[in-house]
């Protein structure tokens, strides 16, 4: 899952400015499992702020929806009517979101009250730890499905580095050091061999550094004109 | 590997003194935080006729310093030979092959290849990391520039190429343990023509380590130089121990550091006079010293 955070107040506070109407939108997935945008949080806010800007002597009209995904445009369409009243939209989706609402109302000036955090899992209640950094050419199956892209602070390819201290990062106590977990589970699976192989660099094209990427499914596509 | 050079792969000094089976020295030398050569020349003069050659490093700590190439050059000008550090923290596989290819234009023959302390450690703690390769990816790729003459994507160096005396670093103490010897020969079969440790303190526990080394054959296929480092207080040694991923401090090295300074027992920094403290301090640092020259003598034994 896609995680997030709420900015802080005062932050989305600047960026709303001194609108009338806003209009705050959550999303039914992701961000509403890691209780950052989800209608329970788009509501808050809308009180917060509604709340705020009376202290303020700023009254603004602040009304939340929510819906099932903001990354799809048929989701997006069932909110037409909220998005063309609103000054300013506030959205509690993810980056994908945001970005959905801009391209699909190009006269809405839409604004993030999250920062997309992570791909991550929910490790226990109220903790969400990183896994994937989607690189676009998965090793998992060389590495005990344990990623060391994601979870290694250098990234590394043939760990340990040897700054890790009972099995945690140098960068962080809180971190676990990804290769311990790799050096542990090949070892115990009786696969340590693999740990003397030496991994050539990776290729960063199929990343994001190769730029913006694209998926096309020429099975999947609609033919919308057929010759 | 290359026939020229009668048998060498670069003939530099380290790399002459390591093959006549001699016991190489090499020392280190930080750059500044600033771009004034004479404290390069100051710190080389220093350590010329000392070592064989000098380490210069890569932004240490993830501190922006004088780079390592702009500081070897001015160490080769003072007639001493530089090791040159370079990190995989701050460049991707185009800026390290070719800052390598103009460090051998300079002059430069050896290369300690690492993968750099995180930036967070550093001055510049919101920065971007590169990570484009590993230290151990770094000293394959440079193998293939020196002995086959070609780049990292497989093109042909036009004219002459950049070859380098390889060397990486080892951290013996660091875990998880059983793994270090076997991580040592991994980075050899990469390329590494040496291999400089982390400090070593405890010579017990190196020489387990080098028990296994051995079992493995890597020995032969390497030179290793093992890491000493002199402590200046009890406190020093004390942090080291407790604080540093991979040192092992034993205590009786801490008992001679806080011995070194048993006329000021008690006493708390405030509670001296500056003269008082600065006796202090040299007393620890002559002894940190003697347990430096005992380490070596031990190592050697070894």
């Amino acid at each position: 899952m896609i995680t997030g955070e709420q900015k802080p107040l005062e932050e989305i506070q600047a960026l709303l400015g001194d609108a009338e109407k806003v209009l705050v939108v959550g999303c039914g997935t992701c961000v509403t499992v890691c209780f950052a945008g989800g209608s329970r949080e788009a509501q808050i806010l809308s009180a917060s702020l509604r709340m705020a800007s009376k202290l303020n002597d700023h009254p603004q009209d602040v009304t939340d929806v929510t819906v099932q995904r903001q990354c799809e445009w048929e989701y997006l369409d069932e909110i037409e009517k909220e998005i063309a009243e609103a000054d300013i939209v506030l959205s509690l989706g993810c980056g994908i979101g945001v970005q959905a609402i801009a391209e699909h109302f190009p006269d809405t000036w839409v604004v993030p009250g999250l920062n997309t955090t992570f791909m991550g899992i929910p490790q226990e209640q109220g903790v969400w730890e990183e896994r994937c950094a989607a690189c676009g050419d998965c090793i998992l199956g060389l590495t005990g499905g344990i990623c060391p892209i994601a979870r290694c602070s250098k990234s590394l390819l043939n760990g340990p580095c040897g700054g890790s201290e009972d099995g945690h990062c140098e960068i962080d106590p809180e971190v676990p050091c990804a290769w311990q977990l790799i050096y542990d589970r090949l070892t115990s699976m009786g696969k340590e061999d693999t740990l003397l192989e030496l991994q050539p660099p990776k290729n960063w094209q199929v990343s994001r550094d190769g730029g913006p990427r694209k998926i096309i499914r020429e099975d999947l596509r609609l033919i919308s004109d057929e010759a | 590997m290359s026939g020229k050079n009668n048998g060498y792969l670069v003939s530099s000094n380290l790399e002459k003194v390591l093959k006549a089976g001699h016991f190489a020295v090499t020392g280190e030398l930080g750059p500044p935080q600033g771009a004034d050569p004479e404290v390069i020349r100051e710190k080389a003069a220093l350590l010329k006729g000392y070592v064989d050659a000098v380490n210069i490093t890569d932004n240490q700590t993830a501190i922006v310093r004088m780079s390592s190439i702009g500081a070897g050059t001015l160490v080769l000008q003072e007639g001493l030979e530089p090791i040159i550090q370079m990190t995989c923290r701050d460049r991707n596989r185009l800026a390290i092959q070719a800052d390598l290819l103009g460090a051998h234009a300079l002059g430069m023959r050896n290369l300690l290849c690492l993968t750099g302390d995180h930036q967070i450690f550093g001055n510049h703690p919101t920065a971007k990391n590169v990570y484009d390769m590993d230290s151990l990816q770094m000293v394959h790729m440079l193998t293939e520039m020196r002995d086959k003459a070609v780049f990292q994507c497989g093109d042909e160096v036009k004219g002459s190429t950049a070859g380098f005396l390889l060397g990486s670093a080892a951290a013996p103490f660091a875990d998880p343990i059983d793994f270090r010897p076997l991580r040592l020969a991994k980075k050899v079969k990469a390329g590494s023509n040496f291999i400089q440790t982390q400090l070593v303190y405890d010579v017990k526990e190196f020489a387990k380590y080098m028990e296994k080394v051995r079992e493995l054959g890597v020995h032969k296929e390497t030179f290793i130089l093992a890491g000493v480092g002199p402590l200046k207080s009890p406190g020093m040694a004390k942090y080291m121990k407790n604080n540093v991923p991979g040192i092992l401090v034993p205590d009786e090295v801490i008992e001679r550091m806080t011995e070194a300074g048993k006329e000021w027992k008690g006493k708390k920094a405030a509670d001296l006079s500056p003269e008082e403290k600065k006796a202090r301090s040299k007393a620890w640092q002559t002894e940190g010293i003697q347990v430096c020259i005992d380490l070596i003598k031990d190592i050697k034994k070894n």
